[in-house]
């Protein structure tokens, strides 16, 4: 069953179409990866889904449920939790601080405890910085902050918004590696990245976004093999 | 909760993280090793050093010491007075700008409606039903969070610059109905405002030329706000105050209904403006519509700024200082906005935070905190980044 659908959904930054009837789903259990250039509206994809863009056209399932005209804060409660791009963290608090944010829509607090240690034992780095301000941190820490911190909302869905963008090599790995390892324990996940590679890798399934329109779609290991997407995103 | 700035009674764990801020702090200007040694002292000396402070503070007027002193150029009653009363506004227009992060140009226009409402219910120049003094303390401050709420329900889906020039409209379209609305009388104004009851020795104790009496009033008004504002700064509210002030859009998908906490920091901080306003038209015993221009609102803000954006003690502080150098310094006074800004221009490059910086106290957590900072090692250098200037932060995001 689908978690997540979009209904052919279009969406317009004043009178210019960012996303053309775009239609997608993401299974329960699922990594699905959105792979796409520069400006082919993958954060776009992001924001409207989360709801911090309004549709212009179609619709967005959620978990049973019509969350199109959901607020954002709402859809946070209903399930879905967004590590933004450019990690979105809260620069002056500190790492826990940012943590228990994350947690701020639960009503049920009382597995505070094994959701700080979940999100340790994933990141010991971000134990290590516990009461270091989020701004202090370095790009990787701060990714894997953002990461956690949306972890702390307990949600079925995780949407991720390029997760890799501006790290080093080492640090993609280990993210993508955490990634499989929260997948795993049963979250599913919608990841946006330009490292259509890694995203590939790890992907059941995948779609490829160009100006707008998914032009492609299949399991990550079809997707990759697909020629024309092997000569536009993995250099080869 | 006392008035203590540090917040609630420290643990194991927050003594460690004090140990390094003070680490961090002697790298840090005069005023920060003070605060470190402040906070290294024990509690019950904190406490008594606050409270002699505090006493001191409330007899200012009756101790009139000399240097400090205002005369012979004012009365130093009635500046303190006028120090108390910028401190209230700055207090209440701090919860706004400091800390749900929301530019209000406009700030003056709650402190007009206070004004008018404590007039419109006591002056004898009014028509309307006339209640004692006192009450239209809590009337004034229902009435502009009525108007604080009609102004922030269309607006505070704006955001930064146009949120600033929609209040600047704000404030400019209050005092314009003053002008223009019969029933406001214009510039005629209300005369014989009324004040709280009580005399002495036959005379009226709250009485328009004697200062002191308003000053203390005023000032024990101020620590009870102080310490409401301080238990809303700990909740809930507090925490999603900060989290719109550093980031909507991540606040927002923390599941923070951010449109509904602004609208509560603007219904607060027009509360205390209300507040401030019906307390000023008290004292001055005259309300016309002269007194809320907009040099007024940012002179306000500045108060906020020099005090430091986000901390209550800063803005007090703050509001006293403003208020006070033009009372002292009558020489300068005709200069006054063009020496603040000079200041402000001055405190922007060497200190951004303001003389006491905001501090981030989410201590709703502070248990869970504590069970997980017991065993993490310390980390001096990035401590002291929680309240070094989080203007620069926002620069350093990126590697």
């Amino acid at each position: 069953m689908a978690l997540l659908e979009l209904n052919s959904i279009s969406v317009h930054y004043g009178r210019i179409q960012a996303l053309h009837e775009m239609s997608i789903h993401v299974d329960e259990g699922e990594i699905v990866s959105l792979i796409g250039a520069n400006g082919a509206g993958k954060t776009t994809t992001m924001r409207a889904i989360a709801g911090l863009l309004g549709l212009s056209a179609g619709s967005i399932q959620f978990d049973g449920g019509d969350v199109s005209k959901t607020k954002a804060h709402l859809r946070v409660i209903r399930g879905m939790s967004l590590a933004p791009e450019g990690r979105g963290i809260f620069p002056a608090m500190t790492v826990l601080e940012n943590l228990d944010m994350g947690a701020f829509a639960r009503k049920d607090k009382s597995s505070m405890d094994a959701d700080f240690a979940r999100v340790f034992d994933l990141f010991p780095r971000l134990k290590e910085r516990s009461k270091q301000a989020g701004g202090t941190l370095s790009g990787g820490e701060q990714q894997m902050l953002a990461i956690g911190r949306a972890l702390m909302a307990h949600p079925k869905l995780l949407l991720l918004d390029e997760p890799s963008m501006g790290l080093a090599p080492q640090f993609i790995r280990q993210i993508f590696r955490i990634v499989k390892e929260v997948n795993e324990q049963g979250t599913t996940v919608l990841l946006v990245e330009q490292n259509a590679n890694q995203a590939l890798k790890l992907a059941h399934r995948a779609y490829v976004l160009e100006t707008g329109h998914i032009t492609r779609e299949g399991s990550g290991a079809e997707v990759a093999a697909d020629p024309a997407v092997r000569a536009a995103y993995l250099g080869a | 909760m006392g008035i203590n700035p540090e917040g609630p009674p420290m643990g194991g764990a927050e003594a460690a993280q004090l140990d390094a801020d003070e680490l961090a702090e002697t790298k840090g200007s005069r005023l920060d090793k003070l605060r470190g040694r402040w906070r290294a002292l024990p509690r019950w000396q904190q406490w008594l050093v606050l409270s002699i402070v505090a006493l001191v503070v409330f007899f200012l007027p009756v101790i009139n010491p000399p240097i400090i002193t205002t005369e012979p150029g004012t009365d130093f009653p009635l500046a303190c007075f006028d120090m108390a009363r910028f401190a209230l506004v700055a207090l209440g227009l701090n919860v706004v700008v400091g800390q749900a992060g929301l530019l209000d140009l406009g700030y003056i226009g709650f402190f007009a409606v206070g004004s008018y409402v404590a007039a419109l219910w006591t002056s004898s120049d009014s028509t309307y039903v006339h209640i004692p003094f006192l009450w239209t303390l809590p009337l004034a401050m229902v009435v502009t969070v009525f108007f604080g709420v009609l102004l922030g329900i269309p607006t505070l889906r704006l955001r930064g610059d146009y949120l600033a020039i929609v209040t600047l409209g704000f404030g400019e379209i209050i005092r314009l109905l003053a002008s223009i609305v019969p029933a406001l009388r214009g510039n005629v104004g209300f005369q014989n405002v009324g004040a709280p009851p009580g005399t002495h020795d036959g005379k009226q104790i709250f009485d328009n030329s004697h200062g002191t009496p308003w000053y203390m009033m005023t000032v024990a008004i101020i620590i009870v706000v102080m310490l409401l504002l301080g238990n809303l700064e700990r909740s809930r509210v507090g925490r999603a105050w900060v989290a719109i002030r550093e980031d909507e859009d991540a606040a927002e998908t923390m599941g923070v209904p951010t449109f509904k906490f602004k609208l509560w920091a603007f219904g607060t901080g027009a509360a205390i403006g209300g507040l401030s306003g019906a307390i000023f038209a008290g004292q001055v015993g005259f309300v016309n519509n002269q007194k809320f221009d907009v040099a007024t609102s940012m002179l306000f803000l500045a108060a906020v700024v020099l005090g430091g954006s986000g901390n209550k003690f800063g803005a007090v502080i703050g509001g006293a200082i403003v208020s006070y150098i033009p009372n002292r310094f009558i020489e300068i006074a005709n200069y006054k906005y063009l020496i603040f800004g000079v200041v402000l221009i001055v405190l922007m490059i060497f200190r951004p935070q303001g003389l006491l910086p905001a501090r981030n106290h989410l201590l709703a957590a502070i248990g869970r905190i504590r069970q997980w900072t017991g065993t993490a090692s310390g980390q001096p250098e990035a401590a002291a980044a929680t309240d070094a200037g989080r203007i620069t932060l926002r620069k350093e995001e990126d590697q």
